[in-house]
């Protein structure tokens, strides 16, 4: 387990440091001036000098390969840089959105997971018959459907049910979970759905394929119960992958987020990516996208390693 | 005599002959997904001989009216008709989906393909870059790739905005078509065309592409649904398609955020319009898949 261990964090801290010079370098093949595009992107006139002051602030009037320095020294400081809009360091612009945003996807993994056991379980179990033709289509369904549409459609029903709309400013869970819970449970239930489908859809297949195994015929032939063969038997194997794409699907949830927070009208690391693009704000998107890459990596090393703990075979491989 | 009746009769899809029929009855949700598709590519075809309105004419004297026998779902905030806006909007969806999936899926199917043929060293760098793609969630990756690129209008349809929707593909598709590759690598006839003497190209393009062509359709169709959902939504969040184009997931946003409320059919028929899209592709994906390889998984 200890040399598993090693080696996929090893492989861990590679694919960490190929991500920040990927970004690095993505941002970098920007056709024209960076700099120029912000300040006359809307035909401003705007001198030379002031131009060459802005790169100079920016540090980038140095080489590429010293900027490049900068920029790995900087990220081991946790240091991204400024905003080139805000002005503000971009680590702080991140930080205090992390928390609205990370509600959320706890939240909506919650509530994925609470839909997509019952679906996935009760479509394997009457695979063929219409309540499995019923739950496919509402499974493809959360693939198909726009996520914003979703949060829209939600939006129209609560206020014509409830009379209900989104407040305006964001209540923190420890000033009122009460509020917090109402305000974030909509948004955290459209992000939802489409966990669920894809959670239910994986449980459905994995489900079906364990039930043929000849453990399953052994079990039920020596007469076990119908009930302890589904749970004992056949749930507990196809736990696995499950968890897996839980894991996954969690860690990329903020893709999820980006379009459901324009909605909703939260002010979440996904809004303020949105607002970085249109900005062409390059170091906010930068910083953005390293963070949500670490994220990322790092939720998949923590999956790796409980599929380890629980599963011996993985430790060899 | 009587008893022979009581033989099992097979079931109502073995029993039929004809070909489409058979299709009908044995994947009728994939069937229900090629009509769709039908239908979406006759509207894209022939849109200006079926919609009623010019999508770009605006009506100022019939702003936001609810659907009527003049406009059958609707006008939006510049008094634009959504029906012949919706229409158009296919032309945008189908263009958008069917470019960028090809061009994603090709060239994740060529990296794949060689990093399975040729192994070793070349093996271990384009996974390698794979694994980094991998780990940016799709519709971030695409909108990097927008403030990367910008706009490039070529014949009205913006060039940089299909590569954004393809490259995310690239590293999704390339795993999968490399993991068919490897089997593929280890037949026998690929021994005997390298002792041959055949080139590299050659092996690859000639003798492993065949062996490939049904995962690379699977993930064809798949992402042609993915391309038209990442294409609503980049259009949606005013990074995609522009004005006045009609597009789907343009159509959503704007004013239609600030007037949903007020007139829902402004917000109905262009996300109902995507939904039925990326769910036909969807559909007709997973009958191909259930056609040309059951044991295929995505």
């Amino acid at each position: 387990m200890l040399a598993y261990f090693g080696k996929r964090f090893a492989q861990m801290f590679l694919t960490l440091l190929g991500v920040t010079v990927l970004v690095f370098f993505l941002l970098r093949v920007v056709p024209g001036d960076v700099v120029a595009m912000k300040l006359r992107g809307d035909g401003a006139n705007v001198s030379d000098q002031t131009l060459a002051l802005e790169r100079a602030r920016l540090g980038l009037d140095k080489s590429l390969v010293a900027q490049f320095g900068d920029w790995m020294v900087g990220v081991t400081k946790l240091d991204l840089g400024r905003s080139m809009w805000t002005d503000r360091p971009v680590v702080e612009e991140i930080a205090i959105r992390f928390q609205l945003t990370l509600e959320i996807a706890i939240l909506a993994t919650i509530l994925g997971v609470l839909i997509a056991f019952p679906l996935g379980i009760l479509s394997a179990l009457t695979a063929g018959s219409w309540i499995d033709q019923i739950i496919r289509v509402i499974t493809i369904g959360g693939i198909a459907i726009p996520g914003f549409w979703v949060g829209m459609l939600t939006l129209l029903a609560l206020l014509a049910i409830f009379n209900w709309l989104p407040p305006i400013t964001f209540t923190p869970i420890y000033v009122d979970p009460v509020a917090n819970l109402t305000q974030l449970f909509w948004p955290a239930l459209t992000v939802g759905y489409r966990l669920s489908a894809v959670v239910a859809r994986l449980l459905r297949s994995s489900l079906l394929e364990i039930l043929n195994e000849d453990y399953i015929r052994t079990a039920r032939a020596k007469g076990v119960y119908e009930r302890v063969v589904i749970i004992r038997h056949a749930l507990r194997n196809a736990l696995l992958p499950a968890v897996t794409i839980i894991g996954l699907e969690f860690a990329f949830l903020v893709g999820g987020l980006v379009v459901t927070e324009q909605v909703f009208n939260l002010n979440g690391v996904g809004k303020l990516f949105i607002d970085a693009v249109a900005h062409n704000d390059f170091t906010l998107i930068q910083g953005i996208v390293v963070m949500i890459a670490f994220f990322y990596i790092f939720v998949n090393f923590l999956v790796d390693l409980t599929y380890a703990a629980l599963d011996p075979r993985v430790r060899v491989r | 005599m009587s008893d022979i009746a009581a033989r099992p009769r097979l079931p109502l899809s073995y029993r039929v002959r004809n070909p489409v029929l058979q299709f009908v009855l044995r994947q009728p949700l994939g069937a229900a997904g090629i009509v769709i598709i039908a239908v979406m590519l006759l509207a894209g075809i022939f849109a200006p001989l079926i919609a009623p309105y010019d999508p770009l004419a605006t009506d100022f004297m019939a702003m936001v009216s609810p659907p009527s026998w003049e406009h059958w779902a609707g006008t939006d905030t510049f008094g634009r008709d959504i029906f012949s806006r919706l229409i158009y909007g296919a032309r945008t969806a189908l263009i958008i989906g069917l470019c960028s999936s090809f061009l994603g899926s090709s060239v994740g199917a060529i990296l794949g393909a060689a990093s399975a043929y040729f192994g070793g060293k070349i093996d271990i760098a384009i996974q390698a870059l794979i694994n980094l793609l991998l780990s940016i969630p799709i519709i971030v990756l695409a909108l990097v790739v927008v403030a990367v690129l910008g706009r490039t209008i070529v014949a009205g349809i913006d060039i940089n905005l299909i590569f954004a929707i393809a490259i995310p593909m690239v590293g999704r598709v390339a795993r999968v078509i490399r993991s068919a590759a490897l089997s593929v690598r280890a037949m026998p006839y690929i021994d005997a065309a390298q002792a041959a003497g055949y080139s590299n190209s050659r092996i690859i393009l000639r003798h492993m592409a065949p062996n490939l062509v049904a995962p690379y359709l699977i993930l064809l169709t798949g992402y042609i649904a993915q391309a038209i959902l990442l294409e609503a939504t980049l259009s949606f969040l005013g990074l995609g398609v522009v004005e006045p184009t009609p597009a789907w997931g343009l159509m959503l946003a704007g004013s239609t955020i600030s007037f949903f409320r007020e007139a829902p059919w402004t917000l109905l028929f262009p996300g109902l319009a995507i939904s039925l899209a990326v769910f036909a592709f969807n559909l007709f994906g997973d009958a191909l898949r259930d056609w040309l390889d059951p044991k295929f998984k995505v």
